[in-house]
């Protein structure tokens, strides 16, 4: 157990090393950061003095030891675009496309899962069948289509929800929630909903297929044999069979989730990290640029690691035999 | 032990007809089956891949999968008529009353539960014992099928058992409530040769113990020979000879049991298709008029594509062949060859 936790984490660590190298390449070689730093009228000298105080003229490895360093301390340097430090400007704005992922993941999950047990144990019945035909839908509309149709409806003709932003926050040290006040829980319903009705419906398909397949399995014919309530058998037996996919399937939608705020965001004006990366991409803000891609491979890497820990919960196949076959 | 032919029967099938409506038309699987199991006597039903044994196993404890459905006839347990029970009442009888253990004991266990879990939930679902007791009692049953070291072994999962003792397993979970009969589907054809016998004598013993009566489905008439006390012989859904099994084994009446007879494997080397007799059992689709044997049977008289006939006396066993025809207007030649 220790040891593939161990195995685990030096895996995500090395992947985390070589998005860094990604990211500390944008800054050596896409555009020049002292351009990018100096006025127009700055002399060569005066240029050439300020590249060799930040480092730049040192060996690449040093370099990238030395921003990797930094990146581990939090210090991501100056803006381009607005001089603030980068760690500070995406802390702002963490809360805000994390709360929203979080509700995202959490509908996606608790309608989807239901939905996909529904029709995976009845798959004849008429609802069913218009479900499967309905997520069709979900699957192939686009997420800025999904935001733009539900603001029509619900923001402009039924005027009940808000179109953009986040209502009314909490302050809790540095971290803003919309989850205390009646405003900021309205204004999470519809950029919700939007980012995660492409996941809603990739589970509920999944969990679907997943339970037909188990439901057809011998275990669950000898189950019936035996005499389990149906109950036991579907939730018991059948959904738990079904986790090991469904849990990976999650586990990198989670991550998607977080990546793609950036679309939801952006219709919504929503304050999040995705909007400060669309604003950065706008300057070629490259720091944010960086510091966004590290974080966002950050939240994937955990989430992986998270969810091969989980495959050790369900299936006791992975936890290696103790005492062995007899 | 020998049941007392008197002794009330445990189970009655009557007339039983499975069906599968298909696009092209019903397809009959099982037709017009009838046969009694005495309380803890062991029927054996042998036939070749695709006579209906499976299905008539499948009715009996209501598991028949849609599209399939039982479309006639009765089944009676202890009196008590079970076909044409509401589903969550069936429920409450498989497990409890009648047993079932399937072919594969690698894929009958859930792979995410250990032993003791799903024995527990067994138990639970059928007597009213605390978790507890429940538990002691799963530990006692892994020690009734013989497994080493129960009190430990009862926390494992199915993936650290050999297919040998994950069979022992199902063997206890069927018998977890003690039931009065046991549906046993080719309970050894997917383990290792070496541990079938086992296995047999296994459930076997058990079952006189507990006086649980087996309907044991095989391929394998070696095991037929030493396990059942008689012996049920199916083909094309229907049945085809009945009888004690010594009779059966040693003195065949129906042609086509002759032939499944013409060598009998030992233990162990059972034959997946009977294939002494020449020719194939038809399709459910082109089952042929009269008896349905008649296409390969040596001794078919023309009566036999004609008339289908019924299970008739014929010494201690009964067998669905004109050659037993007492009213005698059996076909010459057959008659003929009866004589001879
Ligand atoms: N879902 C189904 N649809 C149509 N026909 C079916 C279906 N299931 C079974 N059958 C048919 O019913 C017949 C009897 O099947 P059954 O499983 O009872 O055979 P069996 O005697 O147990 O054979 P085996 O020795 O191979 O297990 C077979 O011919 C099979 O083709
Ligand atoms: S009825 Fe005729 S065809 Fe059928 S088994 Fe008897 S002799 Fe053969
Ligand atoms: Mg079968």
């Amino acid at each position: 157990m220790i040891s593939f936790v161990l195995n685990r984490v030096a895996q995500a660590a090395g992947v985390l090393l070589a998005v860094g190298f990604i990211a500390f390449s944008l800054f050596t070689y896409v555009g020049d950061p002292i351009n990018a730093m100096v006025g127009q009228d700055t002399s060569q000298q005066e240029k050439e003095e300020l590249r060799e105080k930040l480092g730049l003229n040192d060996p690449a490895p040093l370099q990238f030891a030395r921003f990797i360093g930094n990146v581990v301390q939090g210090k991501f340097g100056l803006s381009y675009r607005t001089s603030d430090p980068v760690g500070r400007l995406i802390l702002e704005r963490l809360p805000a496309t994390l709360e929203l992922a979080l509700c995202a993941a959490l509908f996606a999950l608790g309608v989807g899962v239901p939905l996909g047990v529904y029709t995976g144990l009845y798959p004849r019945h008429w609802t069913s069948r218009l479900l499967q035909a309905v997520s069709l839908i979900g699957i192939s509309l686009p997420t800025f289509l999904i935001g733009i149709l539900l603001i029509v409806f619900f923001a402009v003709i039924l005027n009940v929800l808000p179109s953009f932003g986040r209502g009314e926050t909490v302050k809790f040290g540095w971290w803003t929630s919309g989850y205390f006040t009646v405003a900021g829980l309205k204004a999470l319903i519809l950029p919700s909903v939007t980012l995660g009705l492409f996941q809603l419906t990739l589970i509920m398909r999944l969990v679907r297929s997943e339970m037909l397949e188990v439901m057809r399995t011998d275990y669950i014919k000898f189950a019936r044999a035996r005499g389990l309530s149906n109950r036991a058998i579907n939730y018991g037996h059948a959904l738990k069979n079904t986790l090991v996919p469904v849990i990976t399937v999650t586990g990198l939608q989670l991550g998607a989730i977080i990546a793609f705020a950036i679309i939801t965001e952006t219709v919504f004006s929503w304050p999040g990290m995705g909007q400060l990366f669309v604003q950065s991409v706008q300057f070629a803000d490259i720091p944010v640029m960086a510091a966004y891609l590290l974080l966002v491979s950050a939240f994937f890497v955990t989430i992986n690691l998270a969810v091969d820990l989980l495959y050790y919960v369900v299936d006791p196949r992975l936890r290696g035999s103790t005492g062995g076959r007899h | 032990m020998s049941p007392s032919t008197a002794a009330a029967p445990l189970l009655q099938v009557r007339n039983l007809r499975v069906e599968f409506p298909t696009r092209r038309g019903t397809l009959v699987a099982v037709d017009d089956v009838s046969f009694d199991v005495a309380p803890g006597e062991v029927l054996g039903v042998v036939g070749e891949s695709g006579a209906g044994k499976s299905l008539t196993g499948a009715a009996i404890i209501g598991l028949l999968e849609p599209p399939g459905r039982i479309a006639g006839g009765q089944v009676i347990l202890e009196g008590q008529r079970i076909d044409d029970l509401p589903y969550e009442q069936m429920r409450k009888i498989r497990g409890a009353r009648i047993g079932a253990i399937f072919q594969d004991p690698l894929t009958s266990l859930n792979p995410l539960y250990s032993v003791g879990r799903q024995l527990v939930e067994t138990i639970q679902t059928h007597l009213p014992l605390s978790a507890f007791d429940a538990r002691a009692r799963a530990v006692g049953l892994l020690k009734e099928v013989g497994i080493p070291g129960a009190e430990t072994r009862v926390d494992h999962y199915p993936h650290q058992f050999s297919g040998g003792m994950r069979q022992r397993v199902v063997i206890a979970l069927a018998l977890c409530a003690n039931p009065r009969l046991i549906i046993a589907d080719e309970p050894t054809t997917a383990l290792d040769v070496s541990i079938q016998a086992q296995i047999i004598a296994l459930l076997k013993g058990l079952c006189r113990e507990h006086g649980t009566a087996v309907v044991l489905v095989t391929h394998d008439m070696g095991v037929i020979a030493e396990t059942a006390d008689r012996v049920a012989v199916m083909y094309a859904g229907r049945l085809a000879e009945i009888g004690p099994v010594r009779d059966v084994v040693k003195n065949a009446r129906h042609p086509y049991t002759r032939g499944l007879m013409g060598s009998i494997p030992s233990i162990g080397g059972h034959a997946e298709r009977l294939t002494q007799i020449d020719g194939a059992m038809p399709r459910l689709t082109a089952i042929p008029s009269g008896c349905a044997f008649n296409p390969r049977c040596p001794q078919a008289g023309v009566r036999c594509s004609i008339e289908r006939p019924d299970l008739m006396r014929a010494g201690p066993s009964r067998a669905a062949c004109w050659l037993y025809d007492s009213a005698g207007v059996g076909a010459p030649a057959a008659r003929e060859a009866a004589r001879g």
